[in-house]
């Protein structure tokens, strides 16, 4: 039976945990060290911590705080955030990271995929790619930061960060982000084919169905946010995870 | 101390000890092989490519040391990930001879043609015990770990065999051969089912 991961996505910003709409209006959710606390309770596959802020602001990790983070995780950790080297990323490693993400400064210098391959493994490498749809619907890179993208069209980047080094790929539709509307599946069927290494599917997951129809449109795994931390219509704060019994009962019927 | 972890280079060894810790069982680092020489249990962590590993292993002079303890004194010795795979004659992804302490060859994953299975397998399997052994057990809930890996290891004799997992196909997913255990997955990274493992693993008679 395959096993696709369930991955929480958490954003750090301010010192805080944040959750986006879109990639905009951070709303705070709470302290980022009882929530991983609570998410390794729960057992969950796999966590992912983002600092929105670092590469914006122009400064590296925090590494004080990404080690305490670490400290709670008896899962794999993958970090994201103002990774600029790969003597940062040694610095992450060192502080109990599995992996890191890529955004900014794989667009700025794809070789460091490499560099920080070379030294930890490709699977401690994820690259992440941010998409947008116009109202046509045809879709377009979402290029982080200023410049000019190395990049013509997010396919190519996607098909450059597997050679590059990355050991898995992110695949976000931007436009989604925190709104629960469900993954762009025709996104990642586009995507998935395109890369050998594993495929992460991000941006609007709501639901162990749709998580189920991203898996068969070829993800490996599905990075959520909301869909972990808010609960109701009125997406009051609440850490959530389905339990283990409900996911195997899910992927045993899809097999 | 119970566990002494081999800081080679090759594997990110912060989890392996703080999970250690976690169980409360004491461990400590050797970046030298003369720290081992008094180790009454050790763990072999690692990841990457097979023959940079054997590489590290050879440079340092680690060699000697790690025959020694497993050979000679044949204390407990657990390889992860890579480190399992290290423990074998060779492996298809390299050039480089392992350190052969297990009959067995490391080969490519068989996914079994389903191109949806990709490689890395990256994630959880439930293992199957093989056979009764001290780190494996189902408890009523088949044991689940996080694993990373493109090869598996293929052992000539099935008795070596200690746990099972598939992805597309079935593989081997943990091996014992006396005082020698190796595991394919991140115990290190798998919640409660770890921490029983290396709990279990620090507890073995030495």
């Amino acid at each position: 039976m395959l096993m696709p991961r369930l991955i929480p996505c958490l954003l750090l910003s301010r010192g805080g945990l944040v959750k986006t709409l879109r990639f905009k209006a951070p709303k705070y959710v709470g302290d980022p060290i009882n929530a991983v606390r609570i998410f390794n309770e729960k057992e969950v596959d796999e966590l992912m911590v983002l600092d929105i802020d670092a590469s914006r602001e122009g400064r590296g990790p925090d590494f004080a705080m990404i080690e305490q983070i670490a400290g709670e995780c008896f899962m794999p950790l993958c970090y994201g955030g103002g990774v600029r080297s790969a003597a940062d990323a040694k610095q992450l490693f060192a502080a109990g990271v599995e992996k890191i993400c890529l955004q900014s400064a794989f667009f700025e210098r794809p070789e460091i995929a490499r560099e920080i391959a070379d030294h930890a493994g490709e699977q401690a490498v994820v690259v992440s790619i941010d998409v947008e749809r116009s109202w046509r619907g045809t879709t377009r890179i979402r290029q982080p930061g200023r410049g000019r993208s190395p990049f013509p069209d997010w396919q190519t980047a996607l098909v450059e960060a597997a050679r590059m080094g990355a050991g898995e790929v992110m695949l976000t539709n931007a436009d989604r982000d925190g709104t629960l509307a469900g993954i762009d599946i025709a996104l990642v069927r586009e995507g998935s084919v395109l890369v050998d290494v594993p495929l992460i599917a991000a941006g609007g997951a709501n639901s162990l169905d749709n998580v189920r129809e991203v898996v068969a449109a070829g993800a490996s795994a599905v990075a959520a946010g909301s869909f972990f931390v808010f609960y109701g219509p009125h997406r009051a704060v609440l850490i959530t995870y389905p339990r283990y019994d409900q996911v195997r009962a899910l992927w045993q019927a899809a097999a | 101390m119970d566990v002494t972890i081999i800081d080679a280079g090759i594997g990110n060894i912060r989890s392996v000890v703080r999970m250690f810790e976690e169980v409360d069982a004491e461990a400590e680092l050797a970046s030298d092989p003369a720290e081992a020489a008094d180790a009454r249990r050790l763990v072999l962590p690692g990841v990457g490519a097979f023959d940079a590993g054997m590489a590290a292993l050879n440079q340092r002079g680690w060699r000697e040391m790690l025959d020694r303890l497993a050979l000679e004194r044949k204390i407990p010795v657990l390889g992860i990930c890579l480190g399992m795979q290290l423990l074998c004659r060779g492996s298809e992804e390299g050039a480089a001879a392992g350190l052969g302490w297990i009959g067995a060859d490391v080969r490519r994953i068989d996914t079994g043609g389903n191109p949806r299975l990709k490689l890395p397998h990256m994630g959880w399997a439930e293992v199957r015990p093989a056979r009764a052994n001290p780190l494996i057990v189902d408890n009523g809930e088949l044991p689940r770990f996080y694993h990373v890996h493109k090869y598996r290891v293929v052992c000539d004799d099935p008795a070596d065999v200690i746990g099972t997992a598939a992805y597309g196909t079935s593989f081997t997913s943990a091996v014992q051969h006396g005082n020698i255990y190796g595991v394919q997955f991140h115990p290190e990274k798998s919640h409660k089912f770890g921490m029983v493992l290396m709990r279990r693993f620090a507890e073995l008679p030495c």
